[in-house]
Formats: structure tokens, C-alpha cells, sequence
């Protein structure tokens, strides 16, 4: 390989976060002109990585050179203006201005003291022209579709001059369409002298696109090789790099009898629309499909915590009303959010307090029983197998594994039948995946139903005995049995097969 | 290079267990407080005039307990200075015309002093639903509130003084300027009122409902808490530790006007930020928040036995406590 052509470049870089280390000693380079491809499972560290590149996240250890200088921008604004953009998963756009007004956020073109309106409206129309699509400049970011926001972004990062751009999942929320049109935008790029670094999950359009492709493992960088040398199912095992086998035990399908869960109908307006689903005794249930797809809005407009307009559910053949959480926890059911910091535990509280902060509502004591909860928190402690520096430790010591076994056992203290599991490893080790996995086998297998909300496909793969696939706030699809593939998901997910 | 090893993610258990030791903060500054007080002026640590300087801190007190609640669960109460205007006056005109009926004695005064609480509790209601039902935020809700019970007490009062029978007066007196076994009534007030909140606070499902909706309000939703009647419930407690102030408060003046209580509210939340109580909620003590407000007035009661700082600086001085204050929370707080 040429060196000389490397433009950004990193050795040894190794990440921890608190306790936990994420990343492993990682070697990483981008050449002039080309698209990078940077693929591994979720966890496997490839967002750390890029926000390293990109001055978001200090590294813990390694060095860093970009145009043969030692690398260290301090946070993004300066990356940016060295030429290192970065698109992220997460739209980072000012909602209330229009598209112009991101597009030159920060760098506005000014004439004297005053803005030049006229300049940055004429420039923003060629480049929106240049990706083909018909986005008007002068409007709202908040008014455009998810898709439109990723072609902001794209147009932002453009009109940044950058020389090295890093698209992080670039085409999750895109048509296939808009997809076609931001590869002819990349190849453009490229033949510029631009270097892309291109997070994926498809493996088909990595191939499509990237010249060369780094894979990541549980931190570890697994292999770096020409695009050409790989195929796609060898990039798969290579990114597994275990057999399902090991990480899920044989599914064993609970005869449909009787429904503990009933939904008919349910529409929760702006995410999703006359859905309708039966959830079996001792099943694990899985709900797929691409983000956006309404899954998790579904999910909290059943547990009443958005509003829902029209549908009914039944639990165990009975009809219930259910419009609060403490309503559904009277039901016997319970939720655990992805979104773990904000919405599943207080993390500057101690473990305790949070443990028994969901079950507490449904005692009728006046008083704390602080001696029980700590006995509790012993229980839990053992049951999950919580690694915590102390009892009296908060939350925010905890590894974030740790963190999601206590939101669990928070969850079970009320004692559910029914458990709805959003994103339930999103962000955690291996390690504690595989017991997490155990652990909702388990549940299973003692007659309790089990929901997992996930974009994993390996997860939905490997633990759930049906599949209901939505889109666009509809449920385009159920599956069980051996049709369980990723193909068969994706098919449905994207609106190939499915009702619309 | 940038190699520093484990450097970047180790202080925050520091910073924590360094901010469970800053909970003694409040009280060193105290004790530093009367030392100073000490040494300018040998007075200062009479029994005469510290039982001055406790008694004047027990409106204030009082009511910062409340704001301590309000405060932890997240939300904010600007209308406590007027609504224990709008108390006393609509106590002082219940209990002059009560005269005529049952007397000057303390049948007439338990009865006003029924009204006070209960006005205090409907005023925070009021405060707590409006907020939580309407959604309106809490400053702007109270701000308004504010405006309304100051406005009506001067309405009452037709501009001027409302003022308590002289016989009620004479019976009522007691009640601020009296003492058992020695210690002033405020003062035991102020002791029992700091008991039930820092009780509630830290021993019932209520204390702990509100600091989780301090923290972070979502979770505490996801977690199935009542948050909007928890929330109601802070504006109740610190409308009923208004209605307790005011029967203090009463006796002391025998009078009321669109200047009772002004500017109370500041004190209240300046002593519950001197407490360290973060003004974002979610943590907090009582007994500091009583510490605080001791400071505040103890601060007005050094400046008055020296000569060195005129005491028409007293809110300078008190401004740059508060600043202080909130300086030193934060370098805790960057942790987070």
C-alpha cells in the first residue's frame, strides 16, 4: 500500500468509558479518494470510532494523523473546518430554520455586516440541484420528511468543502430511489479527491459502493481488505464471527392457544395506524422494521402513554381500558423503553430508590420501607447478576449492561406477565447480551410473553417464534417459523411484499 | 499526543463522592458565619439576640420549606410573598368581623388561624393545578398568581393598612412574641415545620416521588408516579407552610397591606439555593434550606452590629452569598 495517499489515519486507538472498554487497539486508514466502508454489528464500536475521527469523543489511547499531521481537533466545529464532516445517524439540524439557514449554519455568508441572503439561497439551490431532489431552500427543517432531513444533511456536508466526509448509516431512512441518487452524489465525491467513510449495515450497498472495508468486532478491528476480496456473507460471518447457536438457545414455540394480548385496531396518530396483533402465552414475540416504523409510538400508545384514537385490547380475553402506565401495570404488563438514560432509570439516583421506583406505585404505604428495598436490591442484585461498586452506588457508576439488568429487574419487580422489551441490548457487551437473551428465554419458557421491539436482526433471528414486521406505522407483515430471514424482514420492512 | 489513560471517565465517581461531602457546605458556612459574628461584636452571641436573629428567620424559614419541595420535584412558587399578604389580610378582616360574634378571644383567632391554612392550601391548588393541567409553567403561573393575591389584598385594604381588633390583638400577641421553656414559638414552629418536611421528604413514598420527578420527569413517568399529582401536592405543602408563616406573621405587625411579604419569595428560594438545593430539582435537603435562610438573616444581623460594611449593603452582600452559592453546587455538579 502507498502510504502517501493516506489522508487520515489512526493507530492503537483504544476507547473506555468509565470501566468498560469499547474500543481495542484499533487501526484505521482513509486514502485520498475513496470510500472506506466501516461495517460490524451495533456495539461493535464503529460510531465510537467515527466520532474519535471526527473530534466528538476524545480517544483513551492511540494517535491520530490527518494530511500527515498529528490529528486532535478540539470538538467538531474545528474538525469541520479542517475539512472532516461528519453526518450523523441523529439529524443535528436547527429544527425552526429553514434549509438555507442549516445548510450555512455557522458559516454564513456575509456581505459587509449584513447576511447575503441572495448568495446563500443561489448556493443552496445548486447543491440541493446537484442531489436531485426538490427540496425548497426556504423551507422549515421541521416541516420535511425524515428522508428530505438526510438530504440536508448531505447537502450541509457538501457545501463544507470537506475532504473527508463520515456518513454514519447514510441510508437507513432513505427509498431506494434517494439511495441510487446519493451514491451517483458519492461517486461524484470521489472522483473530486473526497474520502468517504461509510458506516452500513447492508452489506449490498457496501458493496456497491466502498473500494475497501474494515470490520469491526466487539471493539476489536477483525480485518481491513478490498472490497472486491469479500463477499457478502463472508463479510457477515466474519462481522458475527460466532454462529447464532452460540448466542441463542433453540427456540421451542408455545402452542397458540389462547391470547394474553389482544390489539385491534390500534391507531396512535402521527406513528401508527389501525394496527392489530395477538401475543401468546410463553412467546416471544418480535416486532421488526426500519427506524421510524412506529414500533416504539405503537408500544406506548397501548401502555397509555400516548394518546390513541380508536382500536381496543384485550388481556387474557378481557377487554381493559387502558389509559395510564399504572393502568397497564395493573394489567400485568409492563414496558421497558430503548431509550434507557431518559426514560428507563435516574441515574444520579442510587440503584435502590431506582429499583423499586415502578413497584412502589402500586403499594398502598404511606411510608419508605428503605431495610426492604435494600433487601430487594440485594435480590435483584443476585437474580440479574448486577456488577455494582457498592449498594449504595447511583446509576451512573454502572456499566451500561449493568444499567440495563437493573432497569430490568425495575421492570419485573411488579411481577408482569406480559414484558415489552424495547431495543433490549442497544449499546451493551456481548457478554451481557447473551445473558440478557438467557434471561427472556427463560421468562418465556415459565409461561410469561415476552415483546422484543428490535432493529438487531440477529437478535429478532435468533430469540423470537414470530415476527410482525411494520412500516410506515403499518404492520405489513407477520412471520414465523423457518420464513423468519433477514431477507424475508427486509422484503416487508422496505414495502416490497406487504400491504401498504 | 493525547494518550492519557482512564483520565477522562474516572473523576465523575470522584466528583460524586465529593459532592456527598459538600452536603455539609451550608453548615460550615454557618459556623464560620457566627465566628465571624463573634469576633466583630461580643453581642452578637447573646441569647437575646440570637433568639432575635432565629425568630426573624422563621417566615422565611417556613416558607423555604415548601419552596425546598416545590423546588426538588421541579417546579418553582413566585407567589408566596403575596399570597401570605393576601393570608393575613383575609385572616384580619375574618377575625374583626368575627368580633361582634364570638369575642376577642381565642375562639375568633383559632378560627382565622383555620382560614389561613386553608387558604394557603387552596392557593397552592390552585397554583399546582393550573400548572399541571393547563401545562403552563410553573414561574409563569405563579408570576400571575402573584400579581392577583398582591393585587387583592391591596384591593381589601382599599389601598392602605387592613388592621387586626385591638383585643384580638392583645390575644394574639403571644403567638409570635411568646416563648416555651425559653425558646421562642416561632422558632419551635419553624423546628416542627422542618421536621414534617424533611419527614416527608426522606421517609415517604411522596419525598422520593418528588425528587425522581426532579431528576428526570420522564422516567418518573415511565415508572407509573402520579407525576402531576405529585407535583400539585409541592404547591398544597408550600401554600400550607404560607398559611403557617402568615399566623405568625400576624400577630407580630397586627396588620396588613400591598407591602406585606414583599420580596419573600427571593428569600425563600435564595435560602433554599444557599441550602444547596439544585434550582433543576431532583436533589436537596431540608435542613440546609434552614440553614440557608439562617444565613440570610444572620448576614443583616452581623452588618447591623458592625460598622465596617454599611448595613444598607445587606442585599450585597446577601447577592454575592447567593452567587457563591451556586458556584460552588456547580463544581460539583460538572460531574454529571
Amino acid at each position: 500500500m502507498d502510504s502517501s495517499d493516506v489522508l487520515l489515519e489512526a493507530r492503537g486507538i483504544c476507547k473506555d468509558y468509565g470501566p468498560v472498554r469499547v474500543l481495542f487497539d484499533v487501526d484505521f486508514s482513509l486514502r485520498r479518494g475513496e470510500v472506506h466502508a466501516l461495517i460490524g454489528e451495533n456495539g461493535a464500536g464503529k460510531s465510537t470510532l467515527v466520532k474519535i475521527l471526527c473530534g466528538l469523543i476524545p480517544q483513551t489511547q492511540g494517535e491520530l494523523t490527518y494530511k500527515g499531521q498529528p490529528w486532535r481537533p478540539l470538538g467538531v466545529s474545528e474538525a469541520e473546518r479542517q475539512g472532516v464532516v461528519m453526518i450523523h445517524q441523529e439529524f443535528n439540524l436547527a429544527e425552526d430554520l429553514t434549509v438555507e439557514e442549516n445548510i450555512f449554519l455557522g458559516r454564513e455568508l456575509r456581505k459587509g455586516w449584513l447576511l447575503d441572503r441572495r448568495a446563500m439561497r443561489r448556493l443552496s439551490r445548486e447543491i440541493l440541484a446537484e442531489l436531485e431532489t426538490d427540496i425548497d431552500p426556504t423551507a422549515r427543517v421541521r416541516d420535511l420528511s425524515v428522508s428530505q432531513k438526510q438530504m440536508v444533511e448531505i447537502a450541509k456536508a457538501i457545501s463544507r468543502k470537506a475532504d473527508v466526509i463520515i456518513m454514519d448509516e447514510p441510508t437507513a431512512v432513505l427509498t431506494s430511489h434517494e439511495v441510487e441518487i446519493l451514491f451517483k452524489v458519492i461517486r461524484r465525491l470521489v472522483q473530486s479527491g473526497v474520502s468517504i467513510v461509510y458506516i452500513s449495515h447492508k452489506l449490498d450497498e457496501v458493496k456497491e459502493i466502498s473500494q475497501r472495508v474494515t470490520i469491526l468486532r466487539d471493539g476489536h478491528r477483525i480485518a481491513t481488505e478490498p472490497t472486491e476480496a469479500l463477499s457478502a456473507d463472508e463479510m457477515a460471518v466474519r462481522m458475527v464471527g460466532r454462529s447464532l447457536e452460540d448466542m441463542f438457545l433453540p427456540k421451542t414455540p408455545p402452542p397458540e392457544v389462547q391470547p394474553v394480548l389482544t390489539v385491534r385496531d390500534v391507531t396512535v396518530p402521527g406513528f401508527a395506524y389501525h394496527c392489530s396483533f395477538e401475543l401468546y402465552r410463553g412467546e416471544i414475540l418480535g416486532f421488526a422494521g426500519l427506524i421510524g416504523a412506529g414500533r416504539t409510538e405503537l408500544f406506548e400508545g397501548i401502555f397509555g402513554l400516548r394518546p390513541r384514537a380508536g382500536g381496543f385490547v384485550e388481556r387474557a380475553g378481557r377487554p381493559v381500558e387502558i389509559y395510564s402506565l399504572k393502568d397497564a401495570i395493573n394489567c400485568g404488563m409492563v414496558y421497558l423503553s430503548e431509550d434507557r438514560k431518559g426514560k428507563g432509570l435516574i441515574t444520579l439516583m442510587e440503584l435502590a430508590p431506582n429499583l423499586t421506583l415502578m413497584s412502589s406505585v402500586r403499594e398502598a404505604g404511606f411510608w419508605l420501607r428503605r431495610r426492604e428495598e435494600l433487601q430487594e436490591l440485594e435480590r435483584a442484585i443476585g437474580e440479574y447478576d448486577i456488577k455494582a461498586p457498592s449498594l449504595r452506588s447511583l446509576v451512573a457508576e454502572l456499566s451500561g449492561g449493568n444499567q440495563q439488568k437493573l432497569a430490568l429487574a425495575k421492570v419485573m419487580a411488579i411481577d408482569p406477565q406480559v414484558i415489552v422489551l424495547d431495543e433490549p441490548t442497544r449499546g451493551i457487551d456481548v457478554g451481557t447480551k447473551q445473558q440478557i437473551y438467557q434471561f427472556i428465554h427463560d421468562l418465556a419458557a415459565t409461561g410469561k410473553s415476552v415483546v422484543v421491539i428490535s432493529s438487531e436482526m440477529q437478535e429478532i433471528i435468533g430469540l423470537c417464534h414470530r415476527v410482525v414486521v411494520m412500516r410506515s406505522g403499518r404492520i405489513a407483515g407477520v412471520l414465523s417459523g423457518d420464513d423468519i430471514t433477514e431477507e424475508e424482514i427486509m422484503l416487508y420492512a422496505t414495502g416490497v411484499k406487504g400491504a401498504a | 499526543m493525547r494518550s492519557t489513560p482512564m483520565a477522562q471517565e474516572t473523576p465523575r465517581t470522584a466528583h460524586l463522592m465529593w459532592g456527598r461531602l459538600t452536603a455539609l457546605g451550608p453548615l460550615i458556612a454557618l459556623i464560620a458565619l457566627i465566628a465571624l459574628g463573634a469576633a466583630i461584636n461580643p453581642t452578637f452571641l447573646s441569647v437575646a439576640n440570637l433568639t432575635n436573629v432565629l425568630s426573624r428567620t422563621a417566615f422565611i424559614g417556613i416558607i423555604a420549606v415548601g419552596a425546598t419541595l416545590v423546588i426538588i420535584a421541579g417546579g418553582i412558587d413566585l407567589s408566596v410573598g403575596s399570597m401570605a399578604a393576601w393570608i393575613a389580610g383575609s385572616m384580619i378582616i375574618i377575625m374583626n368581623r368575627l368580633v361582634p360574634a364570638t369575642g376577642t378571644g381565642w375562639i375568633t383567632i383559632l378560627i382565622g388561624m383555620a382560614v389561613g391554612l386553608l387558604l394557603g392550601m387552596a392557593a397552592g391548588l390552585v397554583n399546582g393545578l393550573v400548572s399541571t393541567r393547563g401545562k403552563i409553567d410553573a414561574f409563569i403561573v405563579t408570576l400571575g398568581t402573584m400579581g392577583i393575591f398582591r393585587s387583592l389584598v391591596t384591593y381589601f385594604a382599599d389601598g392602605g393598612t387592613l388592621s387586626l381588633n385591638f383585643g384580638v390583638r392583645a390575644t394574639y400577641r403571644p403567638v409570635f412574641y411568646g416563648a416555651l421553656l425559653g425558646i421562642p414559638i416561632p422558632v419551635l414552629v419553624l423546628i416542627g415545620v422542618a421536621l414534617l418536611g424533611g419527614l416527608l421528604l426522606n421517609y415517604t413514598r411522596f419525598g422520593r416521588y418528588c425528587l425522581a420527578i426532579g431528576s428526570n420527569e420522564t422516567v418518573a413517568r415511565y415508572s407509573a408516579i402520579p407525576v402531576d399529582r405529585i407535583k400539585t401536592l409541592t404547591y398544597v405543602f408550600q401554600g400550607l407552610c404560607v398559611g403557617i408563616a402568615t399566623i405568625l406573621y400576624v400577630p407580630r405587625l397586627g396588620s396588613a397591606s400591598g407591602t406585606t411579604g414583599l420580596l419573600w419569595e427571593l428569600e425563600a428560594i435564595a435560602s433554599v439555593i444557599i441550602g444547596g438545593t439544585a434550582l433543576k430539582g431532583g436533589s436537596g435537603r431540608i435542613w440546609s434550606t434552614v440553614v440557608g435562610a439562617i444565613i440570610l438573616s444572620m448576614i443583616g444581623n452581623i452588618l447591623n452590629l458592625t460598622s465596617a460594611i454599611s448595613q444598607y449593603l445587606n442585599g450585597a452582600v446577601q447577592g454575592i452569598i447567593i452567587i457563591a452559592a451556586v458556584l460552588m453546587q456547580r463544581g460539583v455538579r460538572k460531574g454529571e
